[in-house]
């Protein structure tokens, strides 16, 4: 019988990594974008802010001067005073890190719990798939920023609450996704053939099932910052979250609201804030969206 | 006289329907049902059938990779059905799988080497500072050269992914590999070489195979005994050679009437089969076959045959289900086509 052998080329070819090589064509389509990239430098820059930013301020956001209160923008505060008399600039400058800090823990661990359900639910099937996805369903029968004040609510008004209630409610939408894509993953016969090798089931999950479910994940991720920053402002706003004095962008848009008329700046700057912060993350989202995974642009 | 490696018994694969707008079970779709057999230590045996009969359930059921409904898979004298789930991963290390097609059953990410590690690495087979080289032994082994181990799947030919696929099933040295058209989806030119492989791995290992294909000139060159599936249910069961030139059940010989025969002066009588396979959610009663079956009788619908064997006229251990193995034979039935 003729012996059963291949022939190889000796020669070696140019040696390619199907993840690195998937990430390059992402990081590529995603440079074409002007919008995702202008969204991406923008985060950037809201990060460094974050960062830095109270260390290059100098005034004190918290802060009150009488003398110059309710004061215009001008060279000295460029976006004027509040009815303290505190720099909104400076406020803002020191709210960044605080909408940034919501928005990315929230999401985060919002995220780990959505995963971890989602996957749980989509791999074992069943009662249990039965039991958390109709917790879901039941949690998003709720308007998001109407669970998330219920849940403020209960547990009282704070920053830290706030996380809590953004990471609940972001959780079924994880939730849904990841069972989504788990199930279409798991019949994959690769899948199968690593249980008939006698794979444990945390092996199978996050070795061969997460990391085909990372895009979907990634998106999911950087579109929901978008909402829960704003939720969160929201929340603040309503008076529910980051209290006076702290220079939290909902909470200053809710003071400015009573001088609306006479002092529009007030309530002006801290609202022009949330909304960059929310489109760059949404035009970012959106594009890494389109780089990752075309099929789900809708 | 060599002993049963695999004695499969009353096995019966339903999948629920789910309707309603409770989701309440409606019906089953009866995939395998209720079928016994077994397999010996170091042959090869095939099982055919057309699309849906039940075969590749029938493997995938052994292996648990789907929960039978019913029914006992006695492997090397320990009832899989009944193990618990730690113990048949660690079982699993005996039984392995040799899927349809070799691009989809490797994970992309990994390298040969990240497969055939994990898969070493989960049987905890060999200390950690030899795996390396029984890798380079097993690529070897199935035609894949040492310096491709650092490799990812899309860089080789669908007959290599297969090899690849081979690799990982031999690894954690099986004593028996479930092949589940394992050839199905290559060139003809690459399918003769990876059964010859096959053969070579068996001689070489000592292996017994379970051999699920759809292609009887396949099944012809690697199989030891055949089985034959029709619809969930066994149909006729025999060594290679009674089953190709002795044939018993009607439905064993239209599929064989339909190999080609490289002879055109040849003139070749083809069975054709009227209508299509029933549907396995409501199976016909009696013979599953007495549908479309040129010789069914009253006595086919009513009365669900046994697998039987008749002394005179088939050799031993050829089984045939079916009423009037002597009365076709004889000629006494007359095909109503």
């Amino acid at each position: 019988m003729a012996e059963t052998t291949v022939n190889v080329s000796t020669e070696e070819k140019k040696r390619v990594n199907p993840q690195m090589e998937n990430f390059k064509n992402v990081w590529r389509k995603l440079r074409q974008n002007y919008l995702a990239m202008a969204g991406g430098i923008l985060i950037v820059l809201f990060m460094i802010i974050a960062i830095i930013g109270p260390w290059i301020t100098t005034g004190d956001p918290l802060a009150p001067n009488v003398a110059d209160r309710l004061e215009g923008p001008s060279s000295q505060y460029w976006f004027g005073t509040d009815h303290h008399g505190r720099d909104i600039f400076t406020r803002i400058i020191h709210g960044m890190s605080i909408t940034l800090y919501i928005g990315f823990l929230s999401v985060f661990v919002g995220m780990i719990f959505g995963v971890v359900f989602g996957i749980v639910s989509g791999y074992y099937g069943g009662r249990i798939d039965a039991v958390i996805m109709r917790t879901m369903d039941v949690l998003l029968a709720f308007p998001g920023i109407l669970l998330a004040l219920g849940i403020v609510a209960v547990l009282g008004g704070s920053i830290n609450n706030v996380i809590i209630a953004i990471s609940i409610f972001s959780i079924p939408v994880f939730a849904r996704i990841v069972r989504g894509s788990t199930l279409s993953v798991r019949k994959l016969e690769y899948v199968d053939a690593v249980r008939a090798l006698g794979a444990s089931d945390f092996r199978i999950i996050f070795r061969h099932i997460l990391p085909n479910i990372m895009s979907p994940i990634i998106v999911q991720a950087t579109l929901r910052i978008a909402t829960a920053v704003l939720t969160a402002s929201g929340l603040s706003f309503l008076g529910l979250g980051a209290q006076p004095p702290t220079p939290e962008w909902g909470a200053m848009l809710a003071a400015g609201r009573n001088y609306m008329w006479e002092h529009p700046h007030i309530a002006l700057f801290p609202g022009l804030a949330i909304v960059l912060v929310v489109l760059a993350f949404n035009l970012f989202g959106d594009g890494v969206r389109d780089a990752l995974d075309p099929k789900l642009k809708s | 006289m060599t002993t049963d490696i695999l004695k499969v018994r009353n096995l019966k694969q339903y999948f629920p329907i789910k309707g309603g707008i409770l989701g309440r079970k409606v019906n089953d779709v009866k995939a395998v049902d209720d079928i016994s057999f077994e397999v010996k230590e170091g042959e090869t045996l095939s099982i055919v059938g057309e699309s849906g009969c039940g075969k590749s359930t029938t493997g995938r059921a052994i292996l648990r990779l789907d929960e039978p409904t019913e029914g006992e898979v006695d492997f090397q004298g320990q009832d899989l059905l009944a193990l618990s789930k730690k113990d048949m991963r660690r079982k699993r290390k005996d039984l392995q799988i040799i899927f349809q097609d070799p691009y989809a059953s490797i994970n992309p990410r990994q390298t040969v080497r990240q497969i055939l590690s994990e898969a070493m690495e989960i049987q905890d087979v060999l200390p950690k500072d030899k795996r390396e080289a029984r890798i380079k032994e097993l690529m070897k082994t199935v035609g894949l050269g040492e310096h491709q181990i650092d490799r990812f799947p899309h860089e080789f030919s669908g007959g290599q992914r297969q090899r690849i696929g081979i690799a990982r099933a031999l690894s954690v040295d099986p004593k028996m590999i479930i092949c589940d058209e394992s050839v199905s989806a290559l060139d003809v030119s690459i399918q003769a070489q990876v059964l010859n492989l096959l053969k070579k791995l068996q001689r070489d290992y000592n292996l017994t195979y379970l051999f699920i294909s759809h292609d009887l000139g396949v099944v012809r060159h690697i199989s030891d005994r055949v089985l034959v599936m029709y619809l969930g249910k066994i149909v006729e069961i025999a060594d290679k050679k009674s089953l190709f030139d002795n044939p018993k059940h009607p439905y064993t010989k239209t599929l064989l009437s339909a190999i080609p025969v490289p002879d055109p002066t040849k003139k070749k009588e083809q069975i054709v089969l009227k209508g299509d396979v029933p549907s396995p959610i409501d199976p016909p009663t009696g013979c599953r076959f007495h549908t479309r079956c040129p010789f069914a009788t009253d006595k086919c619908v009513e009365e669900d045959p046994e697998l039987r064997n008749n002394d005179s006229l088939m050799q031993d251990g050829h089984r045939a289900a079916c009423h009037y193995i002597e009365e076709i034979e004889s000629g006494e039935m007359k095909p109503n086509y």
